[in-house]
């Protein structure tokens, strides 16, 4: 019998038991990846903002290039309403990014793997976003319900459905994440116990596969964090330019 | 307990096999809530540093730096903008010299020309004037000589004439005489040698 795929996904605690209260807050490997993918955008960014020469070094384009990536792609969805929330929203996808990206190496933990902080990360965007809807345009926040050119008899079906898609943007945008990220590593540690199982002989077929599901594993785990930022650049809108 | 999981790891639970999670929660350690506290806790505390951090003293910095060169390459394009115009003028003007240039030596090189042929004109002028005033006068001097030459010649005749008779003759001879033959003689046959 292969390794169970799902071990990798395991939380266990690394050093002492820490508990405020009732709440244990133990370091475990989750919180070792998110310190780990933390101090690497930081250091990243930092050396690629620290000396400015007109020709930039490779870390200072790297820089460059995420931050007009970033900006752009909020300019694109939010408009320019939305560039106080820069500095989140790349926050956001750096750190999406980064955890994606350590969970492709062997070995290392995915933090985003985990329905519980991507949930969160979701949870934060969604009260953000509906607290700054309502501070910029009161209650007529609420117009988002009441699409414009509807039919009056339509009107009480289309505010449910409405609501309900509302309600369920946190859920849709935690899920998605959390499921691509476990699904594609489940699948990998599939593939790489059928190496082991197959052996010398048939072993190479599915390591083949693995390499190639390694390649879109790694589009995937770029694609999420974009995925995952443009949505809330997308949510952002809304509350920001109302247009219904 | 790393070394342990890492040793699990490595050997792809071949060798050790562990139980404790799946009976529990069904397969599926993300359903566990054993640490979600723990995860809240971890990511809210990385990610607060993280956003603080990016947003109060990286960010900003990646913006100057992207504002600095923005400007600084738009300063170097207006200034070669500057500068490719500055070059044409100048390429204008040095046309305009080169035209001008030309022109003027044209017209000098008409003018003088001009005064040269002018100068030779007036030398050749002068010239000729000199010319013929000096054949006037050496004309004039013929004619006066051709005027006075039968006389002397007569004169000479007379003269040569009477010395040959004296010597011929031993007596002095009245020279009226011979003159008046001179005379005759010269009247009946002066055309003849002297060709007037």
């Amino acid at each position: 019998m292969a390794a169970n795929p799902m071990t990798q996904f395991e939380v266990y605690r690394i050093g002492p038991e820490i508990k405020i209260g009732s709440f244990d807050i133990s370091f475990t490997n989750a919180s070792l990846f998110m310190v780990v993918s933390t101090l690497a955008i930081l250091i990243i960014f930092n050396l690629g903002s620290k000396k400015n020469s007109m020709l930039p070094n490779k870390i200072q384009l790297l820089a460059e290039l995420s931050y007009t990536f970033v900006s752009k792609m909020i300019s694109d969805t939010a408009g320019s309403k939305a560039k106080p929330y820069f500095a989140f929203i790349f926050s956001l996808f750096m750190f999406v990014l980064f955890c994606n990206m350590f969970g492709m190496i062997p070995y290392t933990f995915t933090v985003t793997s985990h329905i519980i902080v991507t949930f969160i990360l979701a949870a934060f965007i969604f009260i953000g976003v509906t607290i700054i809807g309502f501070i910029k345009h009161g209650f007529g926040y609420l117009k988002l319900f009441v699409p414009s050119g509807v039919p009056v008899v339509l009107l009480p079906l289309i505010v449910v459905i409405e609501i309900i898609s509302y309600l369920s943007r946190p859920i849709s945008l935690s899920v998605r994440l959390f499921a691509n990220m476990m699904a594609g590593h489940t699948m990998m540690k599939v593939f790489g116990g059928f190496v082991i199982s197959l052996g010398i002989v048939g072993g190479w077929l599915p390591l083949s596969f693995s390499v190639a599901l390694t390649g879109l594993e790694i589009l995937v785990a770029f694609l999420q964090a974009y995925v995952f930022a443009i949505l809330t650049c997308i949510y952002l809108n809304d509350a920001l330019n109302l247009h219904h | 307990m790393i070394k342990k999981y890492f040793f699990q790891l490595i050997f792809f639970n071949l060798f050790i096999s562990r139980e404790v999670f799946a009976a529990e929660s069904g397969g599926m350690p993300q359903l566990n809530p054993e640490f979600w506290i723990s995860q809240i806790f971890w990511l809210t505390l990385t990610f607060g540093i993280l956003y603080v951090v990016l947003s109060k003293l990286i960010l900003p910095k990646i913006s100057a730096n992207l504002e600095l060169r923005k400007s600084q390459i738009q300063e170097n394009i207006e200034a070669a903008e500057k500068q490719r115009k500055d070059s044409e003028s100048k390429l204008k003007e040095y046309e305009e010299i080169i035209i001008k240039s030309k022109s003027e030596a044209k017209d000098i090189f008409k003018e003088t020309r001009e005064k040269t042929i002018k100068d030779i004109n007036l030398k050749r002028e002068v010239l000729e004037k000199q010319i013929d005033e000096e054949i006037n006068k050496a004309e004039k001097e013929i004619n006066e000589l051709k005027k006075t030459a039968p006389e002397k010649i007569n004169q000479i005749a007379i003269e040569t004439s009477s010395e040959i008779l004296k010597n011929l003759m031993g007596t002095e001879i009245n020279n009226s005489s011979i003159s008046a033959i001179v005379k005759d003689l010269s009247k009946k046959n002066g055309d003849k040698f002297y060709g007037n």
